[in-house]
């Protein structure tokens, strides 16, 4: 069952920013109605944002790189609920990972058949879909004050496709884990999308105080026949209390016709320790904000990513690390590698406020450049108040080193198994980080096929 | 050791080479017979490490004329790791660093590459453990050197016994170690001297190339060689070391300058 995507009301060739924004908000609040969520008041701050903005352009410092007219050709509809084909290889990307905890959705709308969720508020881990949690008896006194706090409010949330998101989810995977509690299974959110369609996809994670868990979102979509273009626009608000430690690990994985506009958000209480490792490999075009915000000293933050792209895939990854507190250290290395006409874009910012005396923070982005058609822009942005910190940062663009090649065909290696030797070697001190050994083996060998 | 009736492994006849357009190598001629140990001396910009990259097949190197022949075969139309393959080994002067790609891992499908290419089953990861983690044993090398990235924040020290592992592993026909003791302690000199004795047999055979006769205390050549000027000047047994740390070169490169 499909539902057709119409453009009666957009005429594509013609379409303006304005009337394409002024789309995607109606869509956005027909999904909001037909959620039946009662979150009228954060939907409606969220309206008002977008009112207030334009759809970017390449005139907006922000979208400088990262060009978006191709979607303005494309006037995507919410999907009314989960479509989906039932197919082995939904099930393959739904099961991504084998683990107790995991929350699917397809088109956004959230699918029992795939999960497995931990709905009751009573226990000490509380994942499921809000719309679930509403229906709960306790729930106004349990986790509705929790909501009202906490979902739409890490800084942030008035650009553009934020505010979209708020404005339009469907539903929110709530991941709710208390505190002192351990988890030794990775908390897996997984998306998948099938159809021609917009789905504004949104993740809340709570880790209480000295919680500590692995956190797995993975996006994926099956290429389906004609493959028509979609639009995912995923937010992720991620709270860490005092002494909290989550390890998030990212896949976007998305089908070839993707455009996936993301947001995770962080929020790091005193002594937290917060890791992102982000794996690009799919979309059409990709764009990841990851915003870091502190709320006590001596945090510790580690941002690893890798974008490994080919034909004529962009992927964009803007970070933006505040730091407002003492004492904390954070490192971030961006790895990309592009091959063919492919372009990749780093810009990474780091404040370091008056306050946060005593900073530790490194910043590296490497770029591997496969073809001399691929594209790289890399800006880091370091704005430092304090004057007693540590802040380092570099970016380099190269090639594969003939000298390398050499040494390893001096071993007996050919020529082509050297450089796919190198560009493994590159990649993997990325894929590394991550810590669920069965995906950092499927991730291992899809980058060894992937090198040429 | 000399064995006249030993086989012929290498024979470099008039071998000229060139690096971006400035020729190197002038007529260099080079013969090695298995079970021997050769030592090529000279001063910086002599030609010697030129030598070693033209034979493991550099592609910034041209060869402009002459001919290598390696068991009987035209190594110039290999493919450097058809050479390598072939029995050729280069202990680079500095190895290079291979972040993210571990030691092992490196090790392991350099090993494989060189089954394949001499029609002979690939072996598993658990087999290559015990086998890599026994030959670390000639170079006294630490095994937690092997879940490292390749050279990867190694001391030069470490490096070249790295290198020397490889050749453990590799079993190559003819190593070429091309300025392995620069860099070196005393300790490690002798262990690295001490691997590439133990991995020289009648079969094979060395050419160590060197500024200096401090490693030929640990590694005894059977000829010495002088380079100057892009090709071989003089050859004589192991004393001719200790005469050239002792007089220099100018004896012989100012005899070469008036030839």
């Amino acid at each position: 069952m499909t539902k057709s995507v119409s453009a009666a009301n957009v005429p594509a060739s013609t379409v303006n920013r304005a009337t394409y924004l002024k789309h995607l908000l109606t869509q956005a609040s027909a999904a909001a109605d037909e959620s039946g969520l009662p979150l009228k008041e954060i939907r409606d701050r969220a309206i008002a944002s977008v009112s207030d903005r334009s759809f970017p352009s390449g005139k907006d410092e922000a979208w400088r790189f990262t060009d978006l007219s191709e979607m303005l050709s494309h006037p995507f509809e919410r999907a009314a609920q989960a479509v989906y084909a039932e197919q082995p290889s939904l099930q393959t990307s739904a099961r991504l990972v084998e683990s107790r905890y995991q929350l699917t959705s397809i088109n956004g709308h959230y699918v029992p058949a795939l999960s497995s969720p931990s709905p009751d508020t009573a226990q000490s881990v509380t994942i499921a879909p809000l719309s679930e949690l509403i229906a709960a008896d306790d729930y106004a006194k349990t986790l509705a004050p929790i909501i009202s706090k906490r979902l739409a409010s890490i800084q942030g949330g008035e650009e553009v496709f934020t505010a979209l998101n708020t404005a339009g989810f469907n539903d929110v995977m709530v991941v709710w884990v208390r505190a002192d509690q351990v988890l030794d299974e990775p908390i897996c959110i997984v998306r998948n999308a099938q159809e021609g369609v917009i789905a504004h996809l949104r993740t809340l994670v709570i880790a209480e105080p000295h919680a500590s868990f692995t956190l797995l979102e993975s996006f994926s979509g099956e290429s389906g026949a004609g493959d028509r273009p979609r639009c995912n626009n995923s937010v992720a608000e991620i709270w860490l209390a005092e002494g909290a430690q989550i390890n998030h690990i990212r896949l976007q994985d998305e089908s070839a016709q993707t455009f996936h506009i993301a947001k995770t958000a962080v929020d790091q209480a005193a002594n937290s320790r917060y890791q992102c490792t982000a794996i690009d490999l799919g979309a059409q075009l990709s764009r990841h904000h990851l915003e870091v915000y502190q709320s006590g000293p001596q945090t510790d933050t580690h941002l690893y990513g890798l974008s490994a792209l080919q034909g004529r895939q962009l992927a964009d990854t803007h970070s933006l690390l505040t730091v407002t507190y003492p004492h904390s250290s954070a490192t971030q290395v961006q790895k990309n590698i592009v091959d063919d006409r492919a372009h990749a874009v780093f810009n990474g910012r780091v404040f370091v406020a008056q306050a946060a005396q005593m900073t530790d923070a490194a910043q590296i982005n490497r770029n591997l450049m496969l073809s001399s058609k691929a594209r790289i822009d890399t800006k880091p942005e370091l704005d430092i108040v304090a004057d007693n910190v540590k802040c380092a940062h570099g970016a380099t663009v190269s090639q594969l080193r003939a000298d390398e090649v050499f040494y390893l065909q001096s071993r007996g290696i050919s020529a082509e198994q050297a450089q796919r030797l190198l560009l493994y070697g590159f990649a993997m001190e990325i894929v590394e980080k991550i810590s669920v050994p069965s995906l950092r083996q499927s991730l291992s060998d899809r980058l060894t096929e992937w090198a040429r | 050791m000399i064995n006249e009736n030993a086989k012929t492994i290498l024979s470099v006849r008039n071998l000229h080479a060139s690096v971006e357009g400035t020729e190197i190598l002038r007529g260099l001629n080079f013969e090695v017979k298995a079970g021997e140990i050769h030592a090529i001396m000279g001063l910086n910009g002599s030609g010697k490490s030129t030598f070693s990259k033209v034979l493991a097949g550099h592609p910034d190197y041209e060869v402009t004329a002459g001919e290598v022949i390696f068991k009987g075969q035209n190594l110039l139309e290999l493919e450097p790791h058809e050479r390598a393959n072939a029995g050729i080994f280069l202990a680079f002067q500095y190895p290079l660093e291979i972040p993210g790609v571990s030691n092992r891992d490196f090790l392991r499908v350099a090993y494989n590459a060189h089954r394949k290419a001499n029609d002979e089953e690939e072996i598993d990861v658990f087999d290559f453990d015990d086998l890599v983690e026994e030959r670390a044993g000639v170079v006294k090398m630490d095994v937690s050197f092997l879940d490292r990235s390749v050279n990867e924040g190694f001391s030069g020290g470490e490096k070249k016994r790295n290198e020397i592992l490889q050749m453990a592993l590799l079993k190559p026909l003819l190593s070429i170690l091309d300025e392995t003791d620069s860099g070196l302690d005393i300790d490690a000199l002798k262990t690295v001297s001490g691997g590439v004795n133990q991995l020289s047999s009648p079969d094979n055979a060395t050419v160590l190339i060197t500024h200096y006769q401090r490693l030929l205390n640990y590694v005894v050549p059977d000829y010495v060689h002088v380079m100057c000027g892009g090709h071989i000047i003089k050859t004589g047994g192991k004393e001719l070391a200790l005469e050239l740390e002792s007089r220099g070169y100018d004896w012989l490169t100012a005899k070469e300058a008036v030839a």
